[in-house]
């Protein structure tokens, strides 16, 4: 997925990318990429952006983010929905997502980490251990989480090999843990100062929540959309919007992502989708799916289905909650930081009550036929709420299919047939 | 109208014919390494005006043969309606895999469960425990239900569950009592699956390992509800396929 005519490779060898396994890895991304989302019948012309941006997603993209750094500009990469990346840009810097949503060296990977760990978690040391991640040989800093166990213990290995920072995440979410939390935010700030070198201010931090906002708004439009029927635009099409948010730049970004909007509210208008009118609906829920992890949309999709909506951090967590904007002080934004990001509902939380209700509320407001509630194997905190989610959902009278998988491709037949059957059912 | 059900499993090919509605002529083949061929004689066999495919081939098999495409799961939900208009819920249990099927109102599936992964509790884990017990599958079927009480296996993992009969084997354990316990744990695991998706009675019990006389009566033992075993236990998603067929043509 290399650029026309522009040639990355010594900009990828002087980040210390191992050549050849970094070709064999664009040319199995772009594959699947062609794969999946090119085969996809009547999309909107505006996913012809996003196209662009996963054509270049280790060109021009790296290329921007090379030219901050040598301009005196400072990258921080990012695993998780709670760091805010509003603080981030706050400093000066810019955020990247890191995905990790491939199998690879998972056989080196296994020497540091168990077998049985989730594949997001070895996807994230085998990016780095094989050195053919960019977005990571480009941050200056990792800011990490304690969310999971298995990131938590993770990250004390990635920190050997990489700068890396951690915030201690609350796992409940009562006045003193949202109290705890906005210390952590304060503790980043000076972490990010030191490292670009500029202050926090609250013009800054208004600006940066501001930006940080209009993006969520954009993302908000275009998943609204999805209420229609005909779905005005693919699961995987907006499933790749959300993962592409996480590392594109912002305001163009939000542009693109406004034009995508305007383009599907006159789709719906129309009555133009990508399916026909009819077709079996599906709310998925769970784990989050990081780029390029497109498994269960592509199989959902296939069959005849379509995707109206993900509850789940590569989803409407990322973008349904907005920050407040009305804040003058610094510590009054402070306090909506801390409490917007506490109110994300990870079932690294406990109770974690507000994301049944979620699930219920979207798969209602989304017009699903059925819930797909979706865990990464030896994720266990996912994989023990999903007792409780495919009760609630049953509950409130929608079918639900539950799924435990990883990234590799072994499964795909078997789970095409309990995905096709939960189809039939519907 | 005649027409084809074909369900190709991995571990065979079935074929239904109807004409008019009622059962003409039923024929059960390996899959052997190419069960697209097993499939084509079927196929070849002389005219239909409609075919629908089920099993894991059934794509493969609407692409050579046309017609349409259906999962065993709705397959097995029509068929066993069909055999027993009142029957409330399906276990299937073949060679590779397990399904469990709620049935609402005239064969509508209203909740599934599919063990998928692995052989575990399958047919292809009784062939393995019968052979490290040396006997053949009716011989470990018959020792099953001649023994008073089945010793406790532990591991549902067919490697592991290997190694755990042969430890047993080794240490002198009579074999009828590791026999029984085998049964009993799959059936234990399987009532599980049953009662995880609210399954009623009457159950109808279909699939290959319907065919062993100690499943049946463990699982008659345990379910609370009715246990029917089809006449051709084997061919109920391939008659499910074929009623789609006549459905669709009617
Ligand atoms: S699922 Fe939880 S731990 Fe994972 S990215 Fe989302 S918020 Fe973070
Ligand atoms: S998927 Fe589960 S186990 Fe994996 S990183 Fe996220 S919370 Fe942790």
């Amino acid at each position: 997925m290399a650029g026309e005519g522009v040639d990355y490779r010594p900009m990828w060898a002087e980040l210390g990318l191992d050549l050849p396994m970094h070709d064999a890895l664009l040319e199995a991304v772009g594959g699947m990429y062609g794969q999946t989302f090119m085969t996809q019948a009547n999309r909107p012309e505006g996913m012809g952006y996003l196209d662009f941006v996963m054509s270049e997603v280790h060109g021009l993209r790296i290329k921007e983010l090379d030219d901050f750094r040598k301009s005196g500009g400072k990258v921080v990469g990012t695993y998780c929905l709670y760091v805010p990346e509003e603080l981030i840009r706050a400093a000066g810097a810019w955020s990247v997502g890191i995905c990790a949503g491939a199998e690879w060296a998972y056989d080196q990977v296994e020497q540091i980490l168990p077998r049985n760990t989730c594949a997001l978690i070895k996807s994230m040391m085998g990016f780095k251990l094989g050195k053919v991640c960019p977005y990571l040989e480009e941050a200056d800093l990792l800011v990490g989480e304690t969310t999971c166990d298995g990131k938590k213990k993770a990250y004390e290995e990635l920190g050997k090999l990489q700068n890396m920072y951690v915030m201690e995440l609350p796992q409940m979410k009562r006045a003193k843990d949202v109290a705890f939390w906005r210390s952590e935010l304060v503790d980043l700030i000076a972490k990010l100062e030191a490292l670009t070198g500029k202050k926090v201010t609250a013009e800054s931090l208004k600006a940066s929540i501001k930006e940080v906002n209009d993006k969520r708004r954009a993302l908000q439009r275009v998943n609204a959309a999805r209420a229609a029927d005909p779905a005005p635009i693919s699961g995987l099409d907006s499933l790749l919007a959300v993962q592409v948010a996480f590392y594109d730049d912002v305001p163009r970004f939000t542009q693109m992502m406004n034009a995508l909007a305007d383009e599907l509210e006159a789709r719906v208008a129309d009555g133009v989708g990508v399916a026909p009118t009819g077709a079996k609906r599906v709310l998925i829920t769970g784990t989050p799916m990081a780029l390029p992890n497109w498994k269960l949309h592509q199989i959902v999709e296939t069959a005849g289905g379509v995707v109206v909506g993900e509850e789940m951090c590569t989803g409407s967590r990322y973008f349904e909650k907005l920050v407040n904007e009305d804040a003058s002080t610094l510590d009054e934004m402070l306090d909506d930081l801390a409490a917007k990001y506490l109110d994300i509902n990870c079932a690294c939380f406990t109770p974690n009550e507000g994301r049944l209700d979620d699930v219920v509320r979207m798969a209602r407001n989304l017009k699903a036929d059925g819930v797909i509630d979706y865990s990464l194997q030896f994720c266990g905190t996912y994989q023990i709420e999903s007792t409780a989610v495919q009760k609630t959902v049953h509950d409130a009278g929608l079918p639900v299919l539950s799924i435990d998988t990883d990234y590799s491709a072994e499964d795909v037949g078997q789970l095409s047939t309990r995905v096709e059957a939960f189809l039939e059912m519907l | 109208m005649r027409v084809l059900g074909l369900d190709i499993g991995s571990r065979s090919v079935d074929a239904v014919w109807l004409d008019d509605g009622r059962i003409v002529d039923w024929a059960v083949a390996d899959s052997g390494f190419d069960p697209g061929s097993a499939a084509a004689i079927f196929v070849d066999r002389g005219a239909h005006d409609a075919i629908v495919s089920t099993g894991y081939g059934r794509h493969a098999a609407r692409e050579r043969f046309g017609g349409t495409a259906i999962t065993e799961i709705t397959a097995y939900g029509i068929g066993a309606a069909a055999l027993h208009p009142d029957v409330a819920s399906v276990l299937d249990i073949g060679g590779q895999d397990t399904k469990v099927i709620s049935l609402g109102s005239a064969g509508k599936v209203t909740d599934f469960e599919m063990n998928d992964k692995c052989a575990a509790g399958t047919g292809k884990f009784l062939e393995v425990m019968a052979r490290a017990l040396g006997f053949t599958l009716e011989e470990m079927a018959a020792a099953a239900l001649a023994a008073k009480s089945g010793v406790v296996i532990s591991s549902m993992c067919t490697v592991f569950a290997e190694s755990e009969v042969t430890g047993l084997v080794h240490r002198g354990e009579d074999r009828g009592r590791i026999a029984r316990g085998l049964h009993e744990s799959i059936v234990t695991r399987t009532l599980g699956s049953l009662r995880r998706i609210g399954a009623k009675g009457p159950l109808v019990f279909a699939g290959g390992v319907a065919k062993n006389p100690a499943m049946v009566e463990l699982v008659a033992k345990g379910f609370d509800g009715a246990v029917l075993v089809p006449a051709e236990a084997q061919t109920v998603g391939a008659f499910g396929a074929a009623l789609c067929a006549a459905r669709s043509e009617a």
